[in-house]
């Protein structure tokens, strides 16, 4: 059985067809690129897994929970589910470790002792160890991502989604990221990501999902999708993009 | 110009203006804590999805910043009686004042709450917060930290629009200026020394504030 | 005993609230002009009378209005000059607005990005060309919605008047509330007044900022 199983999907702002039948099934442990242009679907289908957005036909489960417009429902479903933004959406007034603490003990119930070394245990994975009493805007965009990352993990999470992560990031700052996200990788974390780092989709996913008009276009193993597209479409994208 | 200023026949009026000083203090303090409290609350209701708490609290909103705080009180303190309910003027003037710190720190505070980036919600929503969690722990300190300033000229208009209780009797600063000048005739005086300490007290709560901000705001500025 | 109906009051209260609306004129005039000038003088950048207009902004927002009213209507006439509670009234609220505008249009005006001045340097503009051509234009569009706003306040401020015995819509309520010993009645048309004459100007002076944000 998948972990995330996505159905038929269909989704509207208003008149606005965006998704339009998605069908996509990730196992666990499998590390899956969603790539296309701006507009082709890709972030709202990321944000329909967690419901951040809602959608109108088909259906989507992680595990054996279904994603439904319940707040109850969703609020159990995003243990199951992280996810990491473009905009990295630190809390501006806590410190990093702060940050991992928060969701922990006031969903989780944890005592603040255990949260602490929960913290500063995410923090030294992410390699940010020495940073646990800085506040969000004394770090850089690479930093605060990878805080952003820990403070998800801090959840246990069993699929990671992330949208365009590294988007914000000077581009001597993305290594450092991608590098944490082939770490959790090596760890058998399943990752979904929306993203504009081709070298990364082909180096370390697994899978590559190709979106366009709102469908799933083309899709396969990463090496043989760069190598040999077989859509008009998405060659012309990768001969843009590359 | 023939008048000779003559502050030294103050002196003996000394502790009248200490009691006044003590008394404005006292329901500046006061009302700027339940002031704030009822603006933070209202503004919640405010942005609520509920349509009718929030215009429950836009009502209240409007109505307060539209009409003359000495009008307030004279029917909160004369008018309110009529009704059965008697207030010292102790209690109208805290009532009045505290009224009057809601509405207008409300307003502040929702403009606070609205620069939120959409991404702290979401931030939220995706860690499993409720959104009761989401407000307090997420949304509300840094909003309080982005209006901080206002919030901060908004009590001290609190403070020297206290001086209008004076006119229910109620016995603060103004009131003692009121009752020396009766006695002793030294209008200009009077009022001249008591408005060197009201400038004296908004400049205090403006240091006092600043001191309290470098305790509560630890994070730098957003 | 006179007997007052309802009609009475209400009448009485509108007619006062004629001396409300032309006080609240007058100051935001008088306080407009002084204010205008203040704030020329201080973005001329005299470093030296820069000292003055925060010692005068301080004073001016630092002490109740009420005193300030006190101050003139006692003041005065210990200069010798006899004034009734009309003048004393426009005379400090005058000064209380002119104090509040000019640092509202001096920080719209401090708004303006430092490069709008540096450029008018390099194109060889003299100040006052810069002041008209480049910065005033864009100072007029931040500062209408506040100063819109601010009138509120000087309506507001008004009701102080009548603790100086000027007979304007607070101080007919209270007079009325007197003859008729009806406070609820009688403060609640007078606080219903003034939300006519204010609320108006709060819609305004939203709409002006809200299509302020708009077009930015």
């Amino acid at each position: 059985m998948p972990l995330v199983s996505i159905d038929k999907v269909h989704k509207y702002y208003g008149e606005n067809h965006v998704l339009k039948g998605v069908d996509l099934k990730v196992e666990a442990g499998e590390v899956i690129s969603i790539i296309g242009r701006s507009g082709s679907g890709k972030s709202t289908l990321l944000r329909c897994i967690n419901g951040l957005e809602s959608f109108q036909e088909g259906a989507i489960y992680v595990g054996n929970q279904a994603v439904e417009d319940d707040e109850l429902k969703l609020r159990l479903l995003s243990r199951s589910v992280g996810m990491v933004f473009q905009s990295f959406n630190l809390f501006p007034h806590k410190t990093a470790a702060e940050n991992v603490m928060l969701a922990p003990q006031l969903v989780l119930k944890k005592d603040a002792e255990e949260c602490k070394a929960l913290a500063k245990k995410l923090l030294e994975k992410v390699g940010l160890g020495d940073k646990l009493d800085a506040y969000p805007a004394n770090l850089s965009g690479g930093q605060q991502q990878r805080v952003a990352i820990a403070r998800s993990l801090a959840m246990s999470p069993k699929v990671l989604l992330c949208d365009e992560i590294t988007s914000a990031l000077d581009p001597e700052l993305v290594g450092e990221v991608l590098h944490v996200l082939e770490q959790l990788k090596e760890e058998g974390m399943t990752l979904i990501l929306v993203t504009h780092e081709m070298n990364f989709a082909r180096d370390v996913g697994d899978r590559v999902v190709f979106m366009h008009q709102g469908k799933v276009w083309e899709t396969g193993a990463s090496d043989e999708v760069f190598a040999n597209p077989q859509t008009p479409e998405l060659q012309s994208f990768l001969s843009v993009v590359r | 110009m023939d008048y000779q200023v003559n502050f030294s026949g103050l002196v003996p009026y000394f502790s009248t203006f200490l009691s006044g000083i003590g008394m404005t203090i006292q329901i500046t303090v006061i009302s700027t804590i339940l002031g704030l409290l009822v603006g933070t609350y209202c503004a919640a209701g405010r942005i609520s999805q509920q349509r009718w708490l929030s215009s429950i609290c836009a009502v209240y909103i409007e109505m307060t910043r539209n009409t003359p705080f000495i009008v307030q009180l004279f029917f909160i303190f004369f008018g309110l009686p009529a009704l059965g309910l008697k207030l010292s003027a102790w209690e109208a003037g805290i009532i009045a004042l505290v009224f009057n710190l809601g509405a207008y720190s409300a307003e502040i505070i929702r403009a606070g709450i609205l620069a939120a980036p959409k991404g702290q919600w979401e931030a939220g929503r995706t860690l499993g917060l409720t959104y009761r969690q989401i407000f307090i722990h997420i949304i509300l300190p840094p909003a309080y930290q982005r209006v901080y300033p206002a919030l901060v000229s908004q009590c001290i208009i609190v403070m020297l629009g206290s001086s209008v209780v004076s006119q229910i009797s109620l016995e603060e600063l103004t009131f003692a200026a009121n009752f020396v000048q009766s006695r002793t005739f030294l209008s200009f005086e009077s009022y001249i020394v008591t408005a060197v300490i009201y400038l004296f007290l908004a400049i205090l709560m403006r240091q006092a504030f600043t001191l309290l901000s470098k305790v509560m705001f630890k994070a730098p500025a957003l | 005993m006179m007997q007052f109906t309802d009609w009475d009051i209400l009448r009485n209260l509108l007619l006062a609230a004629r001396w409300t609306i032309l006080l609240s004129l007058f100051a935001f005039i008088g306080g407009g002009l002084v204010g205008l000038i203040l704030t020329f003088l201080r973005s001329a950048k005299y470093a030296s009378l820069n000292v003055f207009f925060k010692v005068y902004v301080e004073i001016f927002q630092g002490v109740p209005l009420l005193m300030q009213l006190f101050l003139t209507f006692f003041g005065l006439s210990l200069l010798g000059i006899d004034v009734d509670a009309w003048t004393a009234a426009i005379l400090s609220l005058t000064l209380f607005s002119s104090a509040y505008l000019h640092e509202i249009w001096r920080s719209c005006i401090e708004a303006l990005p430092k490069g709008q001045w540096e450029a008018c340097r390099t194109l060889g503009l003299t100040y006052a060309q810069t002041m008209r051509h480049v910065i005033i234009p864009q100072a007029i569009k931040m500062a209408i919605a506040p100063t819109v706003g601010f009138s509120v306040q000087i309506v507001k401020g008004t009701a102080l008047a009548s603790i100086i015995g000027f007979v304007e819509l607070t101080k007919a309520g209270t007079m009325l509330n007197n003859a008729t010993f009806e406070p609820f009645k009688v403060f609640g048309l007078v606080a219903l007044l003034y939300f006519i004459i204010c609320f108006p100007l709060s819609v305004l002076a939203r709409y002006l900022e809200n299509k302020n944000h708009a077009t930015r």
